[in-house]
């Protein structure tokens, strides 16, 4: 294809991942890869370095939106953080010595099981356990709710800071943000409410995602020309998902969003099993 | 400074971190496909060209542009941590300085400065 036709293709496939990700509350970096790959034929590393970059911008973008709310809680994240980042630089130096084939499988079963997860909605507010761990680390926190400021308790913080770790390892490995796994780790296993932790997540996918940006950058899986048009249409996109939201259908989406990311999984585990992905 | 200006601060922070990138990309894009819209876009096989920082001395103009556009996005997130640290430690809060500066030295080494 010629310079001018693919970057309009990337771009408004892109866009279009970028406005399902942001209505759905799912990133819509998750199924551009796939798409990149499975479609365009573009190299999987290539691919991964573009939808990295777009997951830095989308999440960003969304944070700013976010903070002013006051859902995020700070003091979770950059803790959380500790454990994301470190996951991350090494999920990105792991990069290098799996094979292709073995990194989408990887890729294609991370893919199926959000799918799943998203499948099933957010489960019901719940009663934590308190943690000294929690107390001593300041992370109990407020946050607005409909009838005034509600306080939370923070439940079992090394097992959520063992997980945030496999969060930033997945996201390193395969240039995802892996905005669902650190949901699960905060809101199901630290008992953070969902609000909470969805804004939290976001705050974290950006810090994250740089901390694998750097090691991406250094080994060329960053490619300027189609990074291009990836971070431009689901920067594009996601904008266009956030106005759209209000007049949205998110469950009828979700559904058929799980869909596209189910078919994309299956397709991306065929083809490296059957040799198509090398 | 009280809390509520401190958000202030980071949300339009990371905006202008994020439209900056964008318009910076934008523009080295916008370049790119003028000067090469007739060439073969190929991304099937893995060639590493850009390597770091020292391909901005290598590479065509366009791509230098949009590659100095996405460090803008990268940094962004980064400077947010920064901020984070000058607000904990304002708070005199030394255990979160210390949690701050060790996101931010895995950031750093990341990004090569360590």
């Amino acid at each position: 294809m010629h310079v001018l036709e693919f970057s309009g293709v990337v771009f408004a496939v892109s866009a279009a991942a970028g406005c399902l990700g942001s209505l759905t509350g799912l990133g819509g970096g998750v199924v551009i890869t796939p798409v990149l790959t499975l479609l365009l034929g573009v190299d999987l590393h290539f691919a991964m370095g573009a939808t990295l970059v777009s997951v830095i911008a989308t999440s960003s973008g969304a944070a700013a939106a976010y903070v002013r709310e006051g859902f995020s809680n700070v003091r979770v994240g950059m803790f959380l953080e500790i454990a994301t980042t470190a996951g991350a630089v090494i999920g990105a130096h792991l990069v290098a010595a799996v094979p292709v084939p073995a990194l989408a499988i990887i890729f294609g079963t991370m893919l199926l099981y959000s799918a799943w997860q998203s499948l099933k909605g957010p489960p019901p507010d719940k009663e934590p356990q308190p943690d000294p761990l929690a107390v001593r680390l300041k992370l109990n926190s407020t946050y607005p709710g409909r009838a005034g400021i509600v306080a939370y308790g923070v439940s079992r913080v090394k097992s959520g800071f063992g997980l945030m770790f496999g969060a930033g390892l997945l996201s390193g490995l395969l240039g995802i943000g892996s905005g669902a796994m650190k949901v699960i780790a905060m809101d199901q296993v630290m008992r953070i409410p969902f609000k909470v932790s969805t804004t939290t997540s976001n705050f974290m996918i950006g810090v994250t995602a740089a901390a694998s940006a750097g090691i991406y950058l250094r080994r060329g899986y960053i490619h300027p020309n189609l990074a291009m048009p990836v971070m431009l249409g689901v920067l594009a996109g996601s904008l266009a998902g956030a106005r759209l939201l209000a007049g949205a259908r998110v469950r009828v989406l979700r559904r058929l969003f799980a869909l596209v990311i189910g078919a994309l999984a299956v397709e991306m585990i065929y083809s490296s099993l059957t040799g198509g992905l090398k | 400074m009280t809390d509520q200006k401190l958000e202030q601060i980071v949300g339009s922070l990371l905006r202008t971190g994020v439209a900056a990138a964008a318009a910076v990309v934008f523009a080295g894009g916008v370049w790119y496909v003028a000067t090469g819209a007739a060439g073969i876009a190929d991304y099937h096989r893995f060639r590493p060209e850009t390597r770091g920082l020292h391909s901005m001395f290598t590479l065509p103009g366009p791509q230098v542009v949009i590659l100095l556009g996405l460090l803008l996005l990268i940094i962004t997130p980064i400077a947010r941590v920064g901020f984070a640290l000058v607000a904990f430690a304002l708070e005199r809060d030394w255990a979160y300085v210390a949690i701050t500066l060790a996101v931010l030295g895995v950031l750093l080494y990341s990004i090569g400065v360590g």
